[in-house]
């Protein structure tokens, strides 16, 4: 899933204080599995937003609502019944749902109250983990189940690098070093053979190289 | 202009090499650079350029092997992957070779997040494996990542870096074999301060062929304090320093702890040289340019053998 934080309050104070009517948007897939963007946020933000503004004189209109989709614009149409009279929209969507909420109602301002951070897992309570860069060609496969492009701070395909101790990495002790992550798995898959050769240089074409990427499906388009 | 790598003919004879480094400055001033080089001239057989090491902006290595270079002592052009990519590093190869460098070291680079760029992206395009190969195939085939032909190809002296004190041992050795097979004919290693260790992995590497197939230069350090090996123990990743080196280096008076840790230093050349397997030192004196004399001196690797046009 994509996953976020909420920006500093400050911060989303300052970007909607021109606006008069505001709706608070919250998104219930991926930002709400994070809890940076669900319904429970979403009412939360709007309504200290609320409080902050009369406490500081203002007569601002804050009002929340929750789509299940901000990316997708089956969902995102869905606005069209609700969306009169608002002069911004904030929404708690991640940046794909900020664009297509902005790309449908061009004339108003959606604001980002999230800081979108990566594709990841929740690996406890508490604890999202980035380990996918969305590369367009998956190798998975050749370091036994762990992205070294996602999860090594130095990107090696042909690591573990000279700073790699007790497992960890050395630009920070709480993260696991990838590579010590890949030897072990493929040990243990008593596949550690895979790593003899020279992994050769990446085809980036596949993820920046051709310009922001589209997939077209014309099997899904009616 | 030197257009012979001196390094690569040191080794070549079967002599036993020396090579040093110079920090270039976070300033623009030639005189820097040569100044440094001057204290390392008929010390060493040639002096590693580092590139904006631990993420620092500084003058860039290219630059200051060019300097170098015109002095008349020959340079390791250290590249790291982490401020350019695969275009930008094989046209700065090509430029090397055009300037007369003949030795590049290639190497993945600290992490930005250490220097004082930590807002930068990391390009880490290639890895330092790839950039070993990427070099080789554009000497010895004259070709570029993809296929296309070079007019001229570079004429370098390919060098790689180990660190036999990472983690995890078994796979060192590996990774070592990878960098030799990409095309490495000289490696440099990290620091030795526990010669066992060093010692396991070089036997790993010997079991494999290893030490036949590039030359294996051992790093040093001289420690300048407790404090200083204290620091490489806990705050450096990678860095293997044992505990009695660190008494024995508090063990003497505060005005003699350089002296114990040139001594030091001498033991572990003399060490090294009787090794078979490795082939020569690399002295990192860390902005101590002026120790490297006296350790040459003191194992007994003067006077330098002399090339060409001495």
């Amino acid at each position: 899933m994509i996953t976020a934080e909420q920006k500093p309050f400050e911060e989303i104070r300052e970007m909607i204080a021109p606006y008069q009517r505001i709706l608070v948007l919250g998104c219930a897939s991926c930002v709400a599995e994070c809890a940076a963007g669900g319904q429970k946020e979403t009412a939360m933000l709007a309504s200290t937003l609320r409080m902050k503004g009369k406490m500081e004189g203002e007569e601002k209109i804050i009002e929340e609502h929750t789509l299940d989709r901000q990316c997708v614009n089956d969902f995102v149409i869905r606005l069209d019944d609700i969306i009169e009279g608002y002069d911004a929209i904030l929404s708690l969507g991640c940046g794909a749902g900020v664009q297509a909420v902005q790309e449908m109602y061009g004339e108003i301002p959606v604001i980002p109250a999230l800081n979108t951070e990566f594709i990841g897992e929740t690996r406890a309570q508490g604890l999202w983990v980035e380990n996918c860069l969305g590369c367009g060609d998956c190798m998975l496969y050749h370091f036994g189940g762990v992205c070294p492009l996602a999860r090594c701070s130095k990107q090696l395909f042909n690591g573990p690098c000279g700073g790699s101790v007790d497992g960890k990495c050395e630009i920070n002790p709480d993260i696991d070093c990838a590579w010590q992550l890949i030897i072990d798995r493929l040990s243990s898959f008593g596949a550690l053979d895979r790593l003899e050769g020279i992994y050769p240089p990446k085809n980036w074409s596949k993820k920046q190289g051709g310009g922001p990427r589209r997939i077209v499906r014309e099997d899904q388009q009616k | 202009m030197n257009h012979v790598s001196r390094l690569k003919e040191v080794l070549e004879k079967g002599e036993f090499a020396v090579t040093s480094e110079c920090g270039p400055p976070k300033g623009a001033d030639p005189k820097v650079v040569l100044k440094k080089a001057e204290l390392l001239r008929g010390k060493v057989d040639s002096i590693n350029v580092t590139d904006n090491q631990t993420a620092i902006v500084r003058m860039s290595s290219m630059a200051a092997c060019s300097l170098i270079i015109n002095s008349g002592l020959d340079s390791v052009l250290q590249m790291v992957v982490r401020d350019r990519n695969r275009i930008a590093l094989q046209s700065d190869i090509l430029g090397a070779s055009a300037l007369g460098i003949r030795n590049v070291l290639c190497l993945s680079g600290d992490h930005q997040s250490f220097g004082n760029q930590s807002e930068a992206t990391g390009v880490f395009d290639l890895d330092s494996i790839q950039l070993v190969q990427v070099v080789k195939n554009m000497r010895d085939e004259g070709i570029i990542v993809g296929g296309e032909t070079l007019d001229s190809p570079p004429d370098l002296f390919i060098g790689a870096a180990a660190n036999p004190f990472a983690d995890p041992l078994d796979f060192r050795v590996v990774r070592l074999a990878k960098k030799i097979n990409a095309g490495a004919d000289f490696i440099q290693t990290q620091c030795i301060y526990n010669m066992d260790r060093f010692q396991t992995w070089l036997k790993m590497a010997e079991d494999r062929g290893l030490t036949e197939k590039a030359y294996i230069l051992g790093g040093v350090t001289p420690l300048k304090s407790p404090g200083m090996a204290k620091y490489m123990k806990n705050r450096v990743a990678g860095m293997d320093v044992p505990d009695e080196l660190i008494k024995r280096m508090e063990g003497v008076a505060k005005d003699k702890q350089r002296e114990e840790g040139i001594r030091i230093c001498v033991e572990t050349v003399q060490r090294l040289k009787q090794t078979p397997g490795v082939k020569g030192i690399h002295i990192m004196a860390i902005e101590w340019e002026e120790a490297v004399g006296e350790i040459v001196e003191r194992a007994g690797l003067l006077p330098r053998p002399l090339f060409g046009d001495d």
